[in-house]
C-alpha cells in the first residue's frame, strides 16, 4: 500500500465513523415495543415515599410490597382529568381476571393538602375503587415525591370563592410487585390497553 | 420565593459544581501566575467569566426547574450550553491561560494525556465536529429520546453535559485563535463553510416545529408544565428558539472569522520573512 493510499484512507476514517454511528442509532430506534403503555424501565428509581394515610396514619411505599402499583398526582376538586383517569384505572382492573385483582393498587396522590383532608380523600378515593388508596403529605414531602417522578405541580390564584385550579402530572406512573418503576400510562390511553399493560404485569413472576 | 431560592439549584449535582469550581479555579491560578506579557485583558476575562456562569446558570439554578418542565425554557437552556455560552468562552481566547496551565504539568503526566490528544483531534476533524454539533441537537430532540431523557434524571445529566462540551470544542475549532497560515488550525474558509452548513439543519428543524400542527413533545403536557400554558404557544416558541438564534449565531460567527480573515489578508505570511532570509 503506497502511502498516499494510507493517507486517503487515514482521512476517511472519521466519515466512515459517522456513518457507522448512524447505522447503530437507526438500529437502536427500532426496537419493537411489546406493551401499550410507554416502558419506563430503568429509567426512573424505585417506588418510596413517607405520606398521611386517609386514617391519619403513615402510609409508605413498603405497605403495598407485592402489589402492581398505579400512582397517580392529582386533586379531590379537579374537574377533568382526575376524575377521569381514576374512572379508567378502575375500570381496567375491574376487568382484569378476578384472582389479579388483589394484586393491584391504584395510589392517589394528593397534591392539594390546603383543601384535600384525609376524611375528603377517603371518600374521593372509595368513590372510584376499592383498589384506591389515597395519602397525601406536608408540601415539601409532596414536592420531593414529585421531582423523584420528574414532575411538578403548580398553584392558580384563587378566584372570590377561595377556589383555584392546580396544575399537575397527567400521567400515570405504574410499578412492578418490587417496586420498579415500569410503565407510563399517558392520559390518552384507552381502558383496554391499561388493562393489557396491568394483566401482563401481574401476571409475570 | 427568596432570591436564594432562585439561585440555590434546584436539582444538586456535585459533580457539576465540582467542574464549574474546577474551571474557574485553574483559569484564576492561571492568570495570576502567568507571565504578564500573555495573560489576557479584562475584556477577556470578562466575556470568559460571563460565557461560564451563563453556563453554570442554566444548569445549576431555578432556570433548572423552568427548563425540566417548559419545553421553550428547555430551548432556551440548550441555546446558552450549546451555542451561547462556549460561544462566549472560545471568544475569549483562553489558549494563553491553557498553554500557561499545561506547562506546569509534569512530563509524565503529560504523556499519559496523549490518547486524550488523539480523542481531542479526532473529534476536531471538521466532518465529525460539524456532524457531532447538528447530530447532538437532532439526537436529543427525537421525540421519543427526548421524552426518554425528560424522565430520567441520569440522561437529563447526559443530555444537558454532551451539549456544553460539545459546544464547546465546536466553538473553539471555529475561533480556534492561531493562524491557520502559521499552525494547523482549520483555515478561514473552511470555518464559514462549517458555520453557513450547521445553520441549515437547525433551521429545518425550528422549522419544523414551529409549523407543526400537532403537539411534537407531549412530556412536558405529561409531567405537568411549571405554570398553566397552551401547549401550542409553549411548543411554538421554543420551535423558534431553535430557529432563529442558532442561524443568528452561526452569521455572527461567520462576520467575526470574516473580519479575522481581511485583517490578515494584508499581512505577509510569516514563513515569506524565512524565504527573504534564505534568498539574500
Amino acid at each position: 500500500m503506497t502511502t498516499q493510499t494510507l493517507s486517503r484512507l487515514l482521512r476517511m476514517l472519521p466519515v466512515t465513523a459517522m456513518i457507522a454511528a448512524t447505522t447503530m442509532l437507526a438500529g437502536c430506534l427500532g426496537d419493537e415495543e411489546s406493551w401499550r403503555g410507554k416502558d419506563i424501565s430503568g429509567l426512573m428509581p424505585e417506588l418510596a415515599f413517607e405520606l398521611t394515610g386517609t386514617s391519619g396514619d403513615t402510609v409508605t411505599a413498603d405497605d403495598t410490597n407485592g402489589e402492581i402499583r398505579m400512582v397517580f398526582f392529582g386533586f379531590t376538586s379537579c374537574p377533568d382529568v382526575c376524575p377521569a383517569t381514576l374512572q379508567k384505572l378502575s375500570r381496567a382492573v375491574k376487568d382484569m381476571p378476578d384472582e389479579l385483582q388483589d394484586d393491584t393498587r391504584i395510589v392517589f396522590v394528593s397534591v392539594d393538602p390546603q383543601r384535600d383532608t384525609p376524611e375528603r380523600i377517603r371518600s374521593y378515593v372509595d368513590f372510584f375503587s376499592e383498589r384506591a388508596i389515597g395519602v397525601t403529605g406536608e408540601e415539601k414531602a409532596l414536592r420531593e415525591l414529585s421531582k423523584r417522578y420528574r414532575t411538578t405541580f403548580g398553584y392558580d390564584d384563587p378566584d372570590a370563592e377561595g377556589n383555584y385550579n392546580v396544575s399537575h402530572s397527567g400521567a400515570v406512573y405504574v410499578f412492578d410487585r418490587n417496586g420498579n418503576a415500569r410503565l407510563l400510562f399517558r392520559p390518552d390511553m384507552s381502558v383496554e390497553d391499561i388493562r393489557t399493560d396491568l394483566v401482563t404485569l401481574a401476571e409475570e413472576s | 420565593m427568596s432570591v436564594t431560592d432562585y439561585l440555590i439549584p434546584y436539582d444538586f449535582s456535585p459533580v457539576t459544581i465540582l467542574s464549574f469550581a474546577l474551571v474557574l479555579g485553574f483559569y484564576g491560578y492561571g492568570l495570576l501566575k502567568m507571565p504578564e506579557a500573555d495573560r489576557p485583558g479584562s475584556g477577556r476575562i470578562l466575556v470568559f467569566l460571563i460565557g461560564v456562569i451563563m453556563c453554570y446558570g442554566v444548569m445549576q439554578t431555578r432556570f433548572d426547574y423552568y427548563s425540566q418542565y417548559m419545553f421553550f425554557v428547555h430551548r432556551g437552556q440548550h441555546l446558552i450550553l450549546h451555542h451561547l455560552g462556549p460561544f462566549l468562552i472560545a471568544l475569549s481566547n483562553p489558549l494563553p491561560v491553557m498553554r500557561y496551565l499545561f506547562s506546569r504539568i509534569k512530563p509524565g503526566i503529560r504523556k499519559a494525556l496523549t490518547p486524550l490528544g488523539w480523542i481531542y483531534r479526532f473529534l476536531q476533524h471538521p466532518a465529525i465536529a460539524s456532524f457531532l454539533f447538528v447530530g447532538l441537537i437532532y439526537f436529543w430532540l427525537w421525540p421519543p429520546i427526548h421524552f426518554d431523557a425528560m424522565l430520567s434524571r441520569d440522561l437529563y445529566w447526559i443530555m444537558n453535559w454532551s451539549m456544553l462540551l460539545d459546544g464547546l470544542l465546536f466553538w473553539w475549532l471555529i475561533f480556534d485563535p492561531r493562524s491557520p497560515v502559521a499552525s494547523d488550525a482549520l483555515g478561514y474558509g473552511k470555518r464559514i463553510l462549517l458555520l453557513a452548513l450547521v445553520a441549515l439543519p437547525q433551521m429545518v428543524l425550528g422549522a419544523t416545529i414551529v409549523f407543526s400542527r400537532g403537539m411534537v413533545y407531549d412530556v412536558y403536557e405529561v409531567c405537568g408544565r411549571a405554570w398553566p400554558m397552551p401547549p401550542e404557544t409553549d411548543q411554538l416558541l421554543g420551535g423558534l428558539l431553535t430557529w432563529i438564534p442558532p442561524a443568528m449565531m452561526s452569521i455572527l460567527g461567520i462576520l467575526i472569522i470574516l473580519r479575522r480573515a481581511m485583517r490578515e489578508d494584508g499581512k505577509p505570511a510569516p514563513y515569506s520573512e524565512e524565504l527573504k532570509a534564505t534568498h539574500s
